[in-house]
């Protein structure tokens, strides 16, 4: 079965517009979180969707899909957990409870705060976990990276033709992911900023699916102003 | 749910646009594979009069496409069910008479308003049709046929039923699939093809005769006549088929040509001919246009006046599209995959 996964565990409100989650904010007339579920609904190849939410923000979650008439017999909420991977493997739980395990699962890994992704994005990300295991949605750097050990002069200026810019979904063969995840140090998983890195660092390979450049990803007000202009709605200053 | 809209903003120039829409406005359907009309040509060329470029752009392009149903608010169809697109919008004030692509207020899908070249179509629930039994590649043309259709279902109407022999002027796409059309429609009846190119009347295989325009033979007689040429073509196609057709006959009117064309009315008054336009079509003609298209030997016949293209993942492979169809005698089609 292929299931989606979106992760939306946070409860920063660092926007200083609102009090409540970036991601429960409205873009136009519906919250973020609505638009990024809604585009999973249209993917015809996705089973199942679960939504992981920090446990403080279930009830409101379960309001949200009731009030937008989103389909519970598709759409379920799983509790969050303390970070980004913790909050996956929380998901793989709750699928696993209902579905059970199986090597033949899938699951694409998606930012609740990226809700300008396209069908061809996710479609791409399922056809490529089914194939090769692993995948990273990815677009190139068209900004120079610089790298600085100590946060004061540069070290390295990679050529900026092999470096990408990671984008969401991600998506695994889920019992492989849980398989290798187990087999990481405590050293190794507290390094983990995202969950490709732990196809990484068993050097299991991670196929890149190319994103989008309005694929953005809403974490700074900046961010939000100009994902309101791009769909006309309205500003708040 | 927010969909990304690939507008025309200006000749040979496509710009993303974003539009929310929700789950519950009618059926909601991936397109899956597009054909090219010379009317979207036209209006990514700039060959349009610029106040008309001005009035009807930024828009989405296209208006021939089959999908899949991605969700149905309505529960007509269900999730992965494949069709195809209506892009006449009846304005919803119908008369029994009327046809709904004549309506006053109708609006056409890529004529003023988004076509089809979005990440997602909503539509209401009866501007989509099933089908089953075609590839979702030769279903794209599915409106072009149903153009012909049409033509086909208004003759029958106003035409005298003396029909041994019709008529068709033109050696494009539209003429091969109006042939296609009128043989499955009226099997009895005889169909000549009148063309310039001659390579191009070769694919007419399956009609009775073919003759190039200027080597018409001096007995030669229709009883009925489809203009199908356009542009240029229309004013010698007019003038042929008024000094071929037999008297009292229908000339159905299919060629959209830009200037006015000069007609030779003193024949038509002595012949007592009636002159007929057919343009676009409705949901009826798109019913018929699937059944015959299941049939396996038109589908055969179509399918060699199709062009498949790469399929399209970014603007870059949408002007590479219009760059192809240039170059395409036919149909171009190609899978949407943005």
């Amino acid at each position: 079965m292929i299931f989606g996964a979106i992760v939306a565990g946070g409860i920063g409100t660092r926007m200083s517009i609102s009090d409540i989650p970036k991601q429960f904010m409205m873009l136009g007339n519906k919250p973020i979180i609505i638009h990024t579920i809604e585009k999973f609904i249209l993917c015809t190849k996705l089973d199942y969707i679960f939504v992981g939410v920090h446990k403080d923000w279930t009830a409101y979650m379960e309001n949200l899909l009731d009030k937008y008439s989103l389909d519970r017999n598709k759409v379920f909420i799983a509790e969050g957990g303390k970070d980004r991977n913790s909050t996956i493997f929380n998901i793989i739980s709750a699928i696993e409870k209902t579905h059970g395990e199986s090597t033949d699962h899938i699951i694409v890994t998606h930012d609740c705060v990226r809700p300008f992704v396209s069908i061809r994005i996710i479609n791409e990300n399922i056809d490529c976990a089914l194939k090769y295991g692993a995948c990273n949605t990815a677009i190139h750097s068209v900004d120079t990276i610089v790298v600085s050990e100590d946060g004061d002069s540069i070290s390295d200026i990679p050529d900026r033709r092999r470096m990408f810019l990671g984008q969401t979904p991600q998506s695994f063969n889920m019992s492989e992911l849980k398989k290798l995840y187990s087999e990481l140090t405590e050293e190794e998983k507290n390094i983990l900023t995202d969950a490709c890195k732990i196809f990484y660092l068993r050097n299991k390979p991670v196929k890149i699916v190319a994103g989008d450049i309005s694929n953005i990803k809403i974490t700074t007000v900046s961010d939000y102003k100009m994902a309101q202009a791009i769909v006309g709605g309205k500003l708040f200053d | 749910m927010i969909n990304h809209i690939y507008q025309l903003i200006n000749p040979g120039i496509i710009s993303a646009k974003y539009d929310d829409i929700s789950l519950d406005e009618g059926v909601i359907i991936r397109p899956e594979y597009m054909a090219v009309c010379h009317a979207d040509q036209r209006y990514y060329m700039g060959k349009r009069d610029a106040k008309i470029l001005k009035k009807k752009l930024p828009m989405a392009l296209i208006h021939e496409c089959s999908g899949e149903v991605a969700f149905d608010s309505t529960k007509t169809y269900t999730a992965g069910q494949k069709v195809v697109l209506i892009p006449n919008v009846p304005s919803g004030i119908s008369a029994s008479e009327m046809y709904e692509n004549y309506g006053k207020n109708v609006k056409f899908l890529s004529s003023g308003h988004d076509g089809f070249m979005r990440e997602f179509v909503n539509l209401p629930a009866d501007r989509v049709v099933p089908f089953n039994n075609i590839s979702s590649s030769l279903a794209s043309i599915s409106e072009f046929v149903s153009v012909a259709v049409h033509a086909a279902n208004r003759f029958s109407k106003c035409s005298h039923a003396l029909r041994n022999k019709i008529g068709i002027w033109g050696d494009g796409s539209l003429s091969f699939v109006l042939a296609n059309v009128l043989k499955e429609t009226f099997p009895d009846s005889k169909i000549a093809v009148i063309g310039k190119n001659r390579s191009k009347l070769m694919q007419f295989i399956f009609v009775d005769e073919t003759h190039t325009a200027d080597n018409i033979p001096h007995d030669f007689e229709v009883d009925h006549a489809f203009e199908c040429a356009g542009g240029e073509g229309s004013y010698y196609a007019i003038d042929d088929i008024i000094r071929y057709i037999n008297p009292q006959g229908s000339v159905m009117l299919m060629g959209v040509s830009e200037n006015k064309i000069a007609v030779n009315t003193r024949d038509i008054l002595e012949k007592g001919l009636t002159f007929v336009g057919s343009s676009r079509s409705g949901r009826e003609d798109f019913v018929k246009a699937i059944k015959i298209m299941e049939i396996s030997k038109v589908q055969k016949r179509l399918g060699s006046i199709i062009h498949e293209d790469k399929k399209v993942r970014s603007i870059k492979d949408i002007h590479r599209v219009f760059a192809t169809d240039l170059n395409t005698p036919f149909k171009t089609v190609f899978k949407w995959d943005m």
